[in-house]
């Protein structure tokens, strides 16, 4: 047998046998009851969150689906300070998918979850009929804890505070905008899709004056900055010749009309903390491997509110906006 | 840092010429360069910037996006069409809008992209909605070379390209804006070359740079259009030289007059200019939309109030439009300039500082 058949999703012996042969074993999962029953949650809080997944190209340059919904929801339960410990995943898989491809799939997100120390502990899996799905769809929820004392929200955001960006911007969205349009770079460009909650962790015992976290995945990191100044209402000030971005991740935008700002990235943070902890927390990322590009890219002022201007190299100032929709490329 | 020293050659030279100067920017990614930049924030502000119709997107009549909707409802039919394309409004719909109603129309990054659909759905007709100016003409006509090669019985291209020197040409007979200076398109001249810009300097004495899109680019281009200016000596040079020849790209200018010939062509808001389009030779026609999809729209008129046509002539600036950032905003645009990225209101909501009280 070598594609999903409809069978696969029917809840008799043909999905028991392929949950028993492809998943069970991948995840290490005990029992097969509908709910996983775990341990060690015994903090003040707890962080709970659901995202799915739906890229296409399900394989591109620097990752996969599969890895991509593990890291997803680590990053997002990480952005709030939690240390994610269980994950949850629901399938939903188009009639004819190979099976291969799911294998390939399943061992990515095995491996991802061992790399981001978390549990993949539930399972759920659907087959829907040729032509009403885009192979494969993955949903993950998960939980994580966090430590009582530390809050993170835009609401401590305050003028004056700093703003640091972890590693280079652009890399997973023109990395599947390449594969998805059949472009190749030389060198090529990969996916940066990474977990942050290592870094975090790092970060989050190095200070507590980390006031606001956030992953800039869809809408790239002029959208996240602009999410922080529209909550806080102040106003945060960019400076374009501090903005990490690759010359590669430069060169693909130049050619499809896209500013890098807006493009998506799936394995780096912004944060924003007080001005007298930033330098010891940026040497502090920069020994986490994933944290060793971090950069101080601009600062909280009071006014305008609400608003995100960059400072461009020629000594000029710009807003800088959310879109309205996708960026789509430019004709000439 | 050499830019230092070219905003000092051009605060000198302002000093020396006794008027403000008018420096008009032709290309929509200038536009959207000098906002991006902030040029305006670093050279004097007796030098004022306007936009001029340089964005393909924009001066694609309303008619043509119609006919277009109507070909993709079509049976069978698929219209293929770049990005910025698919938000423009058409009398009804747009392609957005058409889309969502069942037409089936495809977003390519590249007109060969167009043609390996065709390739691949034999029992499809494949349009592809030609727009651009003469950087993306040449593709296209290779694209023809590819498809007549391959056989590519049920490919087919509808043609709104347009030429920029006789826009300008237009722009300067009809006298209605005084220019002081053109910074030129350096995209458009890597392929069509100097020449055909050298009658702006010559038959109009209006000083021309081909300017390229960093900003160090812009503000060297704008500071020889000053030397010109202040020295009155009006020529047509390259900033860009670095990208443009005076020749331009003879390859991609041959292949393009072997499918191509111009005619005239109404660009929205202006109106019909001569000889400013492009259209398949007759002897191509089994390759042309137009002529093979028997398709008849009403005349198209513009929304009413839109100043599209009079920002894209450089007469007003968006945001002396009454609908400017009111009723047209990019994410529900009246008119055909907020809606390209590249278009002037699109680029002055999006980057101007008008939520922050300027006016300029």
């Amino acid at each position: 047998m070598d594609r999903i058949l409809l069978g696969h999703g029917s809840g008799g012996t043909m999905m028991h046998q392929l949950i028993k042969e492809h998943f069970a074993p991948r995840f290490e999962m005990k029992s097969l009851n509908d709910s996983a029953v775990v341990e060690g949650i015994n903090h003040g809080k707890i962080a709970l969150t659901t995202d799915s997944y739906v890229v296409s190209p399900i394989f591109f340059p620097g990752g996969d689906i599969g890895e991509l919904s593990v890291y997803g929801t680590v990053n997002d339960l990480s952005m709030v300070g939690a240390m994610p410990l269980y994950i949850t995943v629901g399938f939903i898989l188009e009639e004819g998918f190979p099976i291969d491809d799911l294998k390939k799939i399943l061992a990515s997100m095995a491996a991802a979850a061992e790399k981001a120390h978390v549990k993949i502990v539930a399972g759920d899996t659907k087959v829907v009929n040729k032509g009403k799905g885009d192979g494969i769809f993955i949903n993950t929820a998960g939980i994580g804890v966090i430590e009582k004392e530390t809050d993170i929200s835009p609401s401590r955001i305050k003028p004056g505070d700093k703003v640091i960006v972890s590693g280079p911007i652009g890399n997973h969205g023109i990395s599947i905008i390449g594969e998805r349009n059949g472009l190749t770079f030389e060198p090529p460009i990969l996916s940066d899709t990474a977990p942050l909650n290592m870094l975090v962790r790092d970060m989050l015992n190095a200070t507590g004056k980390i006031h606001v976290m956030r992953d800039p995945t869809r809408g790239g990191l002029a959208t996240t900055l602009k999410e922080f100044a529209t909550d806080s209402g102040y106003c945060i000030v960019i400076e374009e010749d501090l903005i990490p971005v690759p010359p590669g991740v430069r060169g693909a935008c130049q050619l499809l009309g896209l500013d890098p700002l807006y493009v998506a990235n799936e394995g780096i943070l912004v944060a924003i903390s007080s001005p007298d902890v930033v330098d010891s927390l940026i040497k502090v990322m920069r020994k986490n491997p994933l944290g060793k590009e971090t950069k101080l890219i601009g600062e909280v002022q009071e006014e305008p509110s609400g608003m995100v201007l960059l400072k461009t190299s020629i000594g000029g100032t710009r807003i800088v906006e959310m879109l309205s929709g996708d960026q789509l490329p430019r004709i000439c | 840092m050499k830019d230092k020293k070219i905003l000092t050659r051009i605060k000198e030279l302002r000093d020396s010429i006794d008027k403000p100067v008018k420096l008009m920017e032709v290309c929509g990614t200038h536009t959207v360069a000098i906002f991006k930049q902030g040029i305006r924030d670093v050279i004097p502000k007796e030098i004022s910037l306007l936009s001029g119709p340089g964005c393909p997107v924009c001066v694609t009549a309303i008619k043509d996006v119609d006919v277009a909707v109507a070909i993709a409802k079509m049976n069978g039919n698929i219209l293929c069409t770049f990005g910025d394309m698919m938000r423009v409004p058409g009398s009804k719909q747009s392609f957005f809008q058409a889309q969502a109603e069942g037409a089936n129309i495809r977003i390519v990054y590249s007109p060969m992209d167009a043609l390996k659909l065709a390739l691949n759905n034999k029992d499809n007709k494949i349009i592809f909605f030609a727009t651009g100016f003469e950087t993306t003409s040449p593709s296209i006509a290779g694209t023809l070379y590819e498809a007549e090669k391959a056989g590519a019985e049920n490919f087919y291209i509808y043609s709104t390209h347009k030429l920029v020197p006789p826009a300008l040409k237009a722009l300067l007979d009809s006298g209605e804006v005084r220019i002081d200076g053109l910074i030129l398109p350096g995209h458009v001249c890597t392929i069509a070359g100097c020449t055909p810009y050298e009658f702006l300097a010559s038959d109009y004495g209006v000083p021309s740079v081909i300017t390229g899109f960093e900003g160090e680019d812009i503000l060297q281009g704008i500071m020889m259009l000053l030397e010109q200016i202040a020295a009155n000596k009006p020529s047509t040079e390259i900033q860009y030289v670095r990208a443009v020849t005076k020749e331009g790209n003879k390859k991609a200018l041959s292949i393009l007059n072997e499918y191509f010939e111009p005619c005239d062509a109404n660009w929205r808001g202006i109106g019909v200019i001569p000889q400013s389009g492009l259209r398949l030779k007759k002897k191509y026609s089994r390759w042309d939309a137009a002529k093979q999809f028997a398709i008849d729209v009403p005349e198209a008129r513009e929304p009413k109030a839109c100043q599209c046509g009079l920002v894209l002539r450089g007469i007003k600036i968006p945001t002396d439009c009454p609908l400017f950032g009111r009723t047209c905003t990019p994410e529900r645009p009246v008119g055909a300039c907020m809606v390209s990225s590249e278009g002037s209101c699109a680029a002055y909501y999006k980057y101007g500082k008008f939520a922050l009280g300027f006016t300029k």
